[in-house]
């Protein structure tokens, strides 16, 4: 259980500026969202903050300690990213023993077997799953091995870069039912990317709305239904959502 | 749907080779001037009914008891005659624009081909045309637009030149698969609101195939929902929370919404029997 805080991030690719002096805290077993529109920037600021990208300035302290100061290996053990597509993020020519196993390996982590028959059992999968390489997993199958690889080395902070928009609605439910039931027993903190305000409303305590690079307003849960929102853009993206769902509701 | 209808499918059957069980099995329906909706699952089937009624799968063994688009037999006609009605009569917009706009072409000259291959006119007049549908679709500056490249557009304006190219023949019926899955939403509903007038000012049959239950209830007449290849329930758009289906009632329920409870969602309970055949064709 640890808190997220960004200050100042600010990347550029060659002369495009994608994020400007992004600033948010996020406090510790809390989910964040991250909306708006695509190439707003809210990947990238997922990105940054784990370190995939390098070249940007500013900093993110998880739990007090920069992540730039961490070693890789530390940083692997604090922080874990699910990503979008589960059928791009596992290598479809390794079992999801190898997945699992890579990680504990390469920390010289003991009781492999254990470890990933108990991550297995965490993310709702039989065990016999070890065997079986991505192809013959569904989606959801899939999903749920990607979170596993990201439990396995028992990290704080889970970043979630639009972890369900891959699925089905169907699909979707039990992968959502699934980060909020971790989220309870293990007490992770979560910054999640989602263009569904639906998702975020359902997941999360507070939201960033972002536009172009910059974070144009912070919102809690409430602000999507009573209207609070001042920013024009964060009000145009809650107008469209309640429209797109109004029949809905 | 006084009128005859535009689209008559009955019990049509896809099966795909090496596949060890069709992938769409008797799916029946009648299509007027209205917006019917298939949704379904991924693998659900309901992109391959878009497909055959296309004829877009050669490999692919399509049987029916009867594919009528208007006074063309779909399962008898020519690949020729497919060729004349393909396009001009009936036509598709597909989910991405990034992968279905030629890449080394201007936008506004693919608009334009789309005319000519089918309508008898020159250049000039194909450009105007493709000018004028540009802006129907609400592009600013149509011209400037005609002389862009895709990857100069954005994902939105890449989808209404995409509408702009399908409805500029004036089809009878247009498949719609997809279409704004890849848009933001705030760009989604403009999309959609455009498609809508389009159809409805020039008396269209649309087929929107498409995986968002909203979607399909807040701009189609009717639904069809789709489980492993079978139609298992067919009902009116606004009628969908009364669907009696099972699996209907999962989806609906599985759906997260605004200002909801924040409960676990209910899962999906899938039950094999769905896959038997029943009673549901229209």
């Amino acid at each position: 259980m640890k808190p997220v805080v960004i200050q100042d991030m600010t990347i550029r690719f060659g002369g495009t500026t994608v994020l400007n002096d992004v600033s948010l805290s996020v406090a510790s077993g809390e989910c964040f969202g991250l909306v708006g529109e695509s190439g707003s920037g809210k990947s990238t600021i997922l990105r940054c903050a784990s370190m995939l990208y390098k070249g940007w300035t500013g900093d993110v302290l998880i739990g007090g300690q920069s992540v730039r100061s961490m070693d890789p290996m530390e940083r692997c053990r604090v922080l874990q990213m699910v990503f979008q597509d589960p059928y791009g993020s596992l290598h479809p020519r390794h079992s999801v023993r190898t997945v699992l196993a890579e990680p504990l390996r390469i920390h010289g982590i003991g009781e492999q077997e254990a470890r990933m028959r108990q991550a297995l059992i965490d993310v709702g999968l039989p065990v016999e799953f070890l065997d079986r390489y991505p192809h013959q997993l569904s989606g959801g199958q899939r999903q749920r091995v990607a979170i596993a690889r990201a439990l396995i080395l028992e990290p704080d902070v889970l970043f979630l870069d639009e972890p369900t928009s891959a699925l089905d609605v169907s699909v979707q439910a039990e992968i959502l039912n699934l980060l909020q039931r971790l989220r309870d027993e293990k007490g992770f903190t979560y910054l999640m990317v989602s263009h569904d305000l639906a998702v975020i409303d359902h997941m999360c305590d507070r939201f960033a709305v972002m536009k172009t690079g910059d974070i144009v307003e912070v919102l809690p849960r409430d602000a999507i239904l009573d209207g609070t929102a001042k920013a024009p853009y964060a009000q145009e993206l809650i107008g469209a959502s309640l429209t797109y769902e109004q029949a809905a509701m | 749907m006084n009128q005859s209808p535009i689209l008559d499918v009955q019990n049509l059957t896809v099966h795909y080779g090496g596949a060890p069980a069709p992938s769409v099995q008797d799916v029946s329906f009648q299509l007027g001037r209205e917006r019917l909706g298939i949704v379904g699952e991924s693998g659900s089937g309901k992109s391959t009914v878009g497909r055959a009624l296309m004829r877009l799968l050669p490999s692919a063994r399509v049987t029916a008891d009867r594919m009528q688009f208007e006074d063309v037999d779909l399962l008898g006609a020519s690949e020729r005659k497919m060729l004349a009605v393909r396009g001009a009569r009936m036509s598709m917009i597909l989910q991405d624009p990034k992968f279905s706009l030629n890449p080394i072409r201007r936008c506004g000259d693919q608009v334009a081909e789309a005319y000519r291959t089918h309508v008898r006119a020159s250049k000039a007049e194909a450009r105007a045309k493709a000018i004028a549908m540009l802006d129907a679709v609400q592009i600013r500056e149509p011209e400037r637009v005609y002389d862009l490249y895709p990857h100069e557009v954005s994902g939105g304006m890449g989808q209404r030149i995409m509408i702009a190219m399908m409805l500029l023949t004036s089809p009878d019926l247009v498949i719609a698969d997809e279409p704004t899955s890849a848009l933001d939403v705030t760009v989604r509903l403009q999309v959609l609101k455009i498609l809508d007038d389009l159809v409805r000012e020039q008396g269209i049959g649309l087929i929107m195939i498409s995986h968002d239950l909203n979607l399909v209830r807040n701009f189609c007449d009717r639904v069809l929902i789709m489980y492993a290849g079978r139609v298992v329930e067919a009902l009116n758009a606004a009628d969908l929370d009364k669907a009696q289906h099972p699996y209907t009632r999962g989806l609906l329920a599985a759906q997260p919404r605004i200002g909801g409870s924040r409960q676990p969602l209910p899962v999906l309970a899938r039950d094999p029997s769905w896959t038997q055949p029943q009673g549901a064709a229209l």
